[in-house]
């Protein structure tokens, strides 16, 4: 599996995802400057976690509008595979990539803990090693995680099989209308979730409920 | 020429801070306040001296950047 890791101005979760895709599949991604307008030939990219651009105007708003978005947007549009962790989601729903918007949390206080997730579709190159309805714990760290969308869009991601990751129940860190905590693109290609799945692949951190996300893109690229 | 945008969240698109604004200002007495919302103000300077092309440059820089209309309305108000 070959990937690439895109760098912002104010990313911090980008390390530990390079450690994550290098310790399932023993190699170690391009780190991709976000001013860069060339991408290397990979099957992955991940946007990961942190505050680019230090959430100026809208969380993802201002990383929504660098150079090589344009080369993201081309490598999804050929059905290459894309996940975004965190502030990597909001850059990726401010990209129109995926739909909604992840806003302020309901509580209006930053969350910073672990929280269980239901895995709803299994049938992905992110989630085949999951069993569906398999609950993991995944750190949420984050201010503005609360996922929005209209009915009508919903309704839809719902109906097509869309919603991959939801909170358990009593479980909903943020407000995220119908607890979703991760979406998935028409194409089943391009993947959003709040939580890190990333920081939980070592079991010196205890369970390592990450790690069949990253070995499940390693299956589905080999 | 300068312009003002006003970006506001759409009707039906809950607003915490809104609601811990109303909260606080009821709170300090304000027994009138119902709903509160908020939103964002940004000024601009434009080098654009027709109105109608500056208002289509903003109503394009709202749709691109300044507003996310997934969740966010934006009026503009061009001041000469």
């Amino acid at each position: 599996m070959k990937s690439a890791v895109i760098v912002f101005p104010g990313s911090n979760r980008d390390r530990d995802t390079a450690d994550a895709l290098e310790l399932v599949s023993g190699k170690r991604p391009a780190m991709v400057w976000h001013a860069d307008s060339e991408l290397p030939d990979v099957d992955l990219v991940v946007v990961p976690g942190g505050f680019s651009y230090g959430d100026y105007l809208r969380c993802g708003a201002m990383a929504s509008q660098s150079a090589i978005m344009k080369e993201i947007k081309a490598h999804a549009d050929k059905g290459g595979l894309v996940l975004g962790i965190c502030n990597g989601f909001q850059v990726l729903t401010e990209s129109h990539l995926l739909p909604g918007a992840l806003m302020r949390n309901a509580g209006l206080k930053f969350v910073s803990r672990p929280v269980t997730l239901t895995v709803e579709e299994t049938q992905l190159s992110f989630t085949r090693k999951y069993g569906k309805g398999q609950h993991v714990s995944f750190p949420a760290a984050h201010g503005e995680g609360n996922y929005y969308a209209d009915t009508e869009t919903l309704d839809r991601l719902e109906g097509e099989g869309r919603v991959v990751f939801r909170y358990a129940p009593g479980d909903n860190p943020n407000g995220s209308v119908r607890d979703i905590a991760g979406v998935m693109s028409e194409k089943h290609n391009v993947m959003g979730l709040m939580p890190h799945p990333e920081c939980v692949v070592d079991p010196l951190l205890g369970p390592p409920d990450g790690l069949p996300l990253f070995q499940s893109l390693v299956e589905a690229l080999s | 020429m300068k312009a003002r945008v006003f970006i506001t969240l759409k009707n039906g698109v809950l607003d915490p801070q809104g609601k811990a604004i109303g909260h606080a200002l009821n709170g300090l007495g304000f027994g009138s306040v119902g709903e509160v919302r908020q939103g964002k103000v940004i000024d601009l300077e434009l080098s654009e001296t027709d109105a109608a092309k500056a208002k289509a440059e903003l109503k394009a820089m709202c749709e691109k950047l300044l507003a996310n209309t997934v969740i966010e309305k934006y009026e503009i108000e061009l001041k000469s």
